[in-house]
């Protein structure tokens, strides 16, 4: 058997609207393997939460799939029912948002809420669910949980109620983790507690994690693999030391330049001029193009893409031909 | 006390309380006694002009309650703030760009409010004229005052927020996370507008941000602040090579980081205490792993007299005695 747990071949995803239809993401292929954390970045509007939201099933309408498929472990799901994917989202894909409160209900007892998700789940009885529970809590690292899981959301700091988001998302020991900027609202402290268990998750129990977010430092330290969306598309995929030291594409190149340096002093930081451009203005070609310094004829007429899934960037530079 | 020389604002003993009391019934019936959360816990700094201050610290520290009581938003419940500047040329960029504009007017009005509340009489199309000027300096276009705020990117909202504060002629801009909301690409074109200003007009920033790497990039000084009070404060060269509160040392060790990543990196133990019943003594205590007995019983000094280089801690104390003050 193969080790993909998550294989996104070309996945479209449109927004009809009055003016036209918007595609929000544009032919983007993935996998993620056991044990893998494949972090994604990019800039804010890119995609990066349609793709996970696709995954999940999630997509709000008008959002539909328009093309492509994902596959999860080798069963096709992206064309499953509401009511199947409501059971795959439960049993074998975790999700965590970056607000634990839309995750968590308010009224209810953490411990309550834990033990209806793994009963629903599982054939544990209610007291074997309690326990259960109880040793999720202990695993994301609740101190005290004897006197915590009668609590309610609000009585846990935010670092905490992140931690019982990733406990209920872990109820089923599902195969794969969509963690959509689990720590941006949290700071680095807290920030640091969560991408560690995250890691310790993937590393014990073999789960496939994709991460969301903008904080590079967290990816350099969390991911084995990165891959970065610009205007629907997946613009590079590579190894974290590929991505981060070596990067190919010109928006990546520009993405890296624009962190402020914690070594090194620089008057001024390196800019992209312009911003992305909306999805109903993506120009013909590469979407990056009217921000590009190395843009060259070719670039304006033929959409690049990346030769192969596990690595490369989706730019003409470097290509036979090159951007003539 | 004196001026300091070339102080624009000095900020002494400051304290801000939040009375945080569950209501006066659910007190009677359950026996609650009365809440004090101590947001600003008697604090003292000095910035000079031209220069940029910054605040750090997890969150809930009280970085947004000093920006509002040096602003004027919230009174202080204890201590002094002195600004020898113009305070109608005190201005504040907010966190959130989104809420901090108003979604009803366009750009132009928006822009140009400021600069009518300090000059009343000026004429219209003078006013006009300064609005197409802000709008060129932070990167937009003239036609852009046309618009209104939901037709921005959260970046280009963020400039429009910083025009706005340009209009008033500020000499003293008191900055809340202004890029905490934006992604890396865009914060670079707001930080580097930031600093061309400051250099262009002299302007003197309170900046406050969660981001170790972006204050590194912006400030002369930092002060580190936790539970309400500030536990170190040190030009910024310094305190990144020499950081003496273990609280700031655990805070470096703790930024990912891409140039050198750690991918086995320990995160720091405990949770942040609450500020309604901190720990005794040192806050930090409970946290700290060079704490010792006097800890727990005693509160580390604040120390006022020195300027831009203390530290409130027993056992650094020491180490920074080494230090020549500047
Ligand atoms: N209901 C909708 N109708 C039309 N367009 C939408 C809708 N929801 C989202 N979009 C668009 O889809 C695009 C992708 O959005 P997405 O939320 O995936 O971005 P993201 O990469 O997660 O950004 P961020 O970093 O800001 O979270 C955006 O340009 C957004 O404007
Ligand atoms: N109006 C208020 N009433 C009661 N408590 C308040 C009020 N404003 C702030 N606080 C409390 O004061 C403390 C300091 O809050 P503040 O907003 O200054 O933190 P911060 O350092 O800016 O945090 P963040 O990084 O999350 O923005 C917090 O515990 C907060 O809950
Ligand atoms: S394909 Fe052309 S425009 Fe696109 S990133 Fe590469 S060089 Fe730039
Ligand atoms: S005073 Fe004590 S507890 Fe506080 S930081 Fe210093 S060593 Fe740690
Ligand atoms: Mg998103
Ligand atoms: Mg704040």
């Amino acid at each position: 058997m193969s080790d993909v747990v998550l294989d996104v071949q070309n996945l479209r995803v449109e927004f009809p609207t009055r003016k036209g239809t918007l595609t929000a993401v544009d032919g983007i292929s993935l996998q993620i393997r056991r044990g893998e954390v494949l972090g994604m970045v990019g800039e804010s509007g890119a995609g990066k939460s349609m793709t996970g939201m696709s995954i999940l099933g999630l997509l709000e309408p008008p959002g539909r799939i328009a093309a492509g498929s994902i596959h999860l472990s080798g069963d096709r799901i992206d064309t499953l029912d509401d009511r199947a994917m409501q059971t795959i989202r439960g049993r074998r894909i975790g999700a965590i948002f970056q607000d634990p409160l839309t995750s968590l209900n308010p009224l209810f007892r953490v411990g309550d809420q834990l033990v209806e998700t793994i009963r629903l789940h599982t054939s544990l009885d209610k007291a074997q669910a309690r326990e259960r529970a109880k040793d999720l809590m202990r695993e994301v690292g609740i101190p005290a949980v004897e006197e915590r899981i009668d609590n309610y959301p609000h009585q846990f700091s935010g670092g905490m109620r992140q931690r019982i988001v990733i406990a209920l998302a872990l109820c089923a020991e599902p195969e794969l983790i969509v963690a959509d900027e689990p720590t941006t609202a949290l700071d680095v402290s807290i920030q640091a507690q969560i991408t560690a268990l995250l890691k310790r998750l993937c590393r014990e129990r073999g789960t496939a994690v994709m991460l969301v977010t903008h904080d590079m430092g967290v990816i350099a330290e969390t991911a084995d693999r990165v891959a970065v969306m610009y205007a629907g598309r997946l613009a590079e995929v590579g190894t974290v030391d590929d991505v981060v030291r070596h990067p190919k594409h010109p928006y990546t190149v520009g993405l890296m330049g624009s962190i402020p340096s914690l070594r090194k002093d620089v008057e001024e930081l390196q800019m992209i001029p312009g911003s992305m451009p909306r999805l109903n203005a993506i120009p013909p070609g590469c979407a990056f193009n009217p921000r590009c310094m190395r843009a060259g004829p070719r670039c304006h007429r033929e959409v690049p893409r990346i030769a192969t899934e596990q690595s490369g960037a989706a730019c003409w530079l470097g290509t036979q031909g090159g951007v003539a | 006390m004196s001026i300091r020389p070339n102080a624009i604002l000095e900020v002494d003993a400051l304290e801000r309380r939040f009375d945080v009391s569950a209501p006066w019934l659910n007190r009677l019936i359950e026996r609650k006694p009365r809440q004090t959360l101590r947001a600003v816990d008697g604090v003292d700094f000095t910035i000079q002009r031209g220069q940029t201050l910054a605040l750090v610290g997890e969150s809930g520290c009280g970085k947004s309650t000093i920006a509002k009581l040096v602003t004027g938003l919230h009174p202080p419940s204890g201590g002094k703030i002195r600004f020898h500047g113009d305070r109608d040329r005190l201005q504040m960029i907010f966190q959130d760009p989104f809420a901090s504009l108003n979604p009803r007017w366009r750009v132009a009005r928006i822009i140009a409010e400021p600069l009518r509340t300090l000059r009343p009489d000026t004429p219209l199309d003078q006013v006009s004229a300064r609005v197409e000027d802000l709008l060129r300096t932070v990167g937009l276009a003239p036609a852009d005052g046309l618009k209104f705020p939901h037709e921005f990117s959260g970046g280009q909202r963020q400039r429009i927020s910083i025009a706005r504060a340009l209009a008033g002629e500020p000499e003293f801009l008191v900055c809340d996370e202004p890029t905490s909301a934006l992604d890396v690409s865009v914060q670079a074109q707001v930080l580097n507008l930031m600093k061309k200003l400051q250099k262009e007009m002299g302007l003197t920033y309170l900046f406050i941000s969660h981001d170790l790497s972006v204050v590194r990039h912006m400030a002369d000084v930092i002060a580190v602040m936790y539970l309400g009070r500030i536990v170190e404060i040190q030009p910024t060269a310094d305190l990144f090579a020499n950081p003496l509160h273990p609280y700031t040392q655990l805070l470096l060790d703790t930024i990912p980081d891409l140039e050198a990543p750690k991918r086995d990196r320990s995160p720091m133990a405990g949770e942040v205490p609450s500020p309604v019943s901190p720990p005794s003594g040192c806050s930090f205590h409970p946290r700290c792993p060079r704490a010792f007995d006097r800890c727990k019983q005693e509160r580390p000094q604040r120390r006022p007299e020195v300027h831009n280089r203390r530290v409130a801690c027993f056992a650094a104390e020491t180490t920074l005695e080494r230090i020549p003050h500047v």
